[in-house]
């Protein structure tokens, strides 16, 4: 019944990741220019966007990452500005990043890069931590032996996949994919789309995820939000993509128009 | 977060042949010690209860780890004979425990003995030393040919890429090789005065100084501080790019990444070598002689008189003949090193170490070898 957390500042239907007029850059050149956003909690959103249009660094700057010029970030009803480190690391705690190549550990085996977030935040005995690093490599769809190798054994979407259960290894509220499903085969993409929205339903999720692939957005996705001059020009459902007038967001759904009628 | 979370517990009631056993709590991540605790109790206070009901309405938050924690709980009790049935889940409850349940319960694999760990650890470090030496010596065979191919085909060589390492390792490096000779020439001389003294001899403190330092100190400081200096430096160079698969770039491009990474280092070392260790000679001699006048009351002009008188031109060669080897040996140790490294970090400082330590032991090996072989033909 009240399976997910309850966060305590959130009150019901607000946000759980709320950002206004945000503005980053690096340099002269600005990337992100005023930018609003709202993740409900529970819900996949999709967010689209040119190659090297900021997407990256709208996620990086939500996590941290990356210095913001302005502008407000609040997660799980709190403003980031004003956290305290205390505050920052119970809110790092419920987050988890699955980043666009991967970052994992190279020295350490997967197991034990899953385990990482858990010896930092936990009291666990080992056997309980195998135990639990072997659960979400199964949960994720690797196979048991994937636990003893060294990320540089992994093929591309073994790492997409190990990343996500490190991601996932502390049962995190929000999670961040960047571009999980990019570098997939079409049938390993629509697994990993089916794997994602299996957990989200599971562990009660709430997905924030950068992708590329309009198969994602149209099977695994809640809303969309598309990304193009430098803001966020607009969200919705798929269906309400393909009538928003901005012409990027024309040329990018176009194609998918007659998919999304068929289903419609 | 708050930590006024109830912990998880459980309370068993016996209804005849049925153990009634009604969690509570929050069975999540946070709870960890005193869940695996609960898990360890339960079983023990069950009885002899062939039937039991795990009632888990009464649990409050649950998580991945909650839920493998019960699942584990039902298939250990299902091991010891007693029928385990999960109760009153709320549907959200039920999936996750459905989805925990799907995979086979992992066991933990089994260590082999510390005794046979130790003897294969003996056996492999041997065998690696041996393949270490025949792929040292074919390495070394290799970067010959690729040298030889240089010179003849010189219109395809990297002339950039060598004066960019020459700057790098004699301009760069010449400072402090310069001070370090500098000072142990100081050194050497201060102490070999002090002991002269005794036997009033103070005057040989020029052979001794003059010889040592042509022959091996100036050669030797320099050969270690290379392969500190510039060999960590090519091994981490390409050992990072065969991390990200940038050697594999170059040879899929038909570039030989031996002609352009491994040739234009090498024989950036084989010139600068005999460049920094004449020019360690020099510091070396004149630290010396700054002692001597200073310490030894020896006047410059009685030292440099009593210097060209000892020192002929075989011992100025013994010292510079040794530089291009110990170039080649260090370079080939830093590459080898270098293309050896695996995909991840940690191999990549392992690596970079073992190219200076290798590299720094071959030298003195080399030295030895040099020495004997200088002794047999008097030279
Ligand atoms: N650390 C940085 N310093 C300077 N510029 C940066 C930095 N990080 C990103 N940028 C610039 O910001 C822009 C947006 O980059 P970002 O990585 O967010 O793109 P993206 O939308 O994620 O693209 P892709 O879909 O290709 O991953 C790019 O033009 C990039 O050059
Ligand atoms: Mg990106």
């Amino acid at each position: 019944m009240d399976a997910p957390a309850p966060a305590p500042r959130l009150a019901p239907g607000d946000p759980i990741i709320r950002v206004r007029d945000l503005v980053v850059g690096f340099d002269e050149r600005v990337i992100l220019d005023g930018l609003s956003l709202d993740v409900k909690a529970g819900e996949i959103l999709g967010f689209v966007g040119g190659s090297g249009t900021g997407k990256s660094v709208l996620t990086r700057t939500i996590l941290g990452l990356v210095q913001k010029r302005s502008g407000s970030i609040e997660v799980f009803g709190q403003d980031l500005d004003k956290a305290s480190d205390a505050e920052r690391r119970a809110i790092e705690k419920r987050w988890g990043v699955m980043f666009q190549h991967g970052a994992l550990f190279s020295s350490l085996t997967v197991a034990q890069n899953i385990q990482v977030p858990m010896r930092e935040y936990l009291d666990l005995s080992p056997t309980l931590m195998d135990e639990l690093a072997a659960l979400k490599i199964e949960m994720v769809g690797l196979k048991p032996d994937a636990a003893s190798k060294a990320p540089s054994e992994l093929s591309g979407g073994m790492i997409k996949r190990a990343a996500l259960a490190r991601a996932l290894a502390l049962d995190p509220e929000i999670v961040f994919l960047d571009e999980p499903t990019s570098g997939l085969d079409p049938i390993g993409a629509a697994e990993f789309d089916d794997l994602i929205r299996t957990l989200q339903r599971t562990l009660g999720l709430t997905v924030f995820m950068v992708t590329h692939d309009l198969d994602s957005l149209a099977s695994a996705c809640d809303r969309i939000a598309a990304l193009a001059d430098k803001k966020v020009v607009a969200v919705g459902t798929m269906d309400e993509m393909v009538e928003c007038p901005n012409a990027w967001v024309q040329s990018y759904f176009k194609g998918e128009r007659a998919l999304a009628r068929m289903k419609g | 977060m708050t930590q006024t979370l109830p912990s998880p517990g459980f309370d068993i009631t016996r209804n005849g042949e049925v153990a009634i056993i009604a969690l509570s709590g929050e069975w999540t991540l946070d709870h960890g010690r005193r869940l695996e605790e609960v898990a360890r109790q339960l079983p023990e206070q069950l009885g002899d209860a062939r039937r039991a009901e795990l009632d888990i309405g009464g649990v409050g938050r649950l998580d991945t780890l909650g839920a493998h924690v019960i699942d584990r709980l039902s298939h250990d009790l299902g091991s010891d004979g007693v029928r385990v049935e999960v109760r009153s889940a709320s549907p959200l409850h039920r999936t996750l425990i459905d989805a925990v349940k799907r995979r086979g319960l992992q066991v933990a694999p089994q260590r082999k003995s510390r005794f046979v760990d130790l003897l294969s650890d003996i056996g492999r470090t041997i065998v690696n030393f041996g393949h270490d030496l025949v792929r040292g010596v074919s390495f070394i065979g290799e970067i010959v040919v690729a040298i030889g191919r240089a010179l003849f085909r010189s219109s395809r060589f990297r002339w950039a890429s060598l004066v960019n390492q020459l700057e790098l390792i004699a301009f760069r490096g010449a400072p402090i090789i310069i001070l370090i000779t500098f000072l142990v020439g100081c050194i050497v001389a201060q102490q070999g005065i002090v002991q002269l003294q005794r036997f009033g001899a103070t005057a040989f403190v020029v052979d001794l100084v003059g010889i040592i330092t042509l022959r091996e100190l100036s050669i030797l400081l320099c050969a270690i501080m290379i392969a500190g200096r510039s060999g960590s430096a090519f091994t981490a160079e390409i050992g990072s790019m065969k991390m990200r698969e940038e050697i594999d770039a170059l040879r899929v491009m038909g570039l030989n990444p031996v002609d352009v990474l491994v040739v234009p280092r090498i024989l950036a070392l084989i010139i600068a070598m005999p460049i920094l260790s004449f020019l360690a000679s020099m510091a070396g001699l004149f630290g010396a002689g700054l002692v001597a006048w200073l310490y030894g009351g020896i006047a410059p002009d009685t030292f440099l008189a009593r210097l060209q008188g000892v020192i002929t031109a075989k011992h100025f060669a013994a010292g510079l003949i040794k530089a291009p080897f110990m170039a080649l040996v260090i370079g080939a140790i830093a590459c080898i090193e270098g293309m050896n490294v695996q995909g991840s970090a940690e191999s990549l400082g392992r690596q970079v170490t073992a190219s200076v330590v290798k590299a720094i032991f071959m030298v003195i090996v080399v030295d030895g070898l040099f020495a004997m072989f200088f002794a047999a033909i008097r030279f």
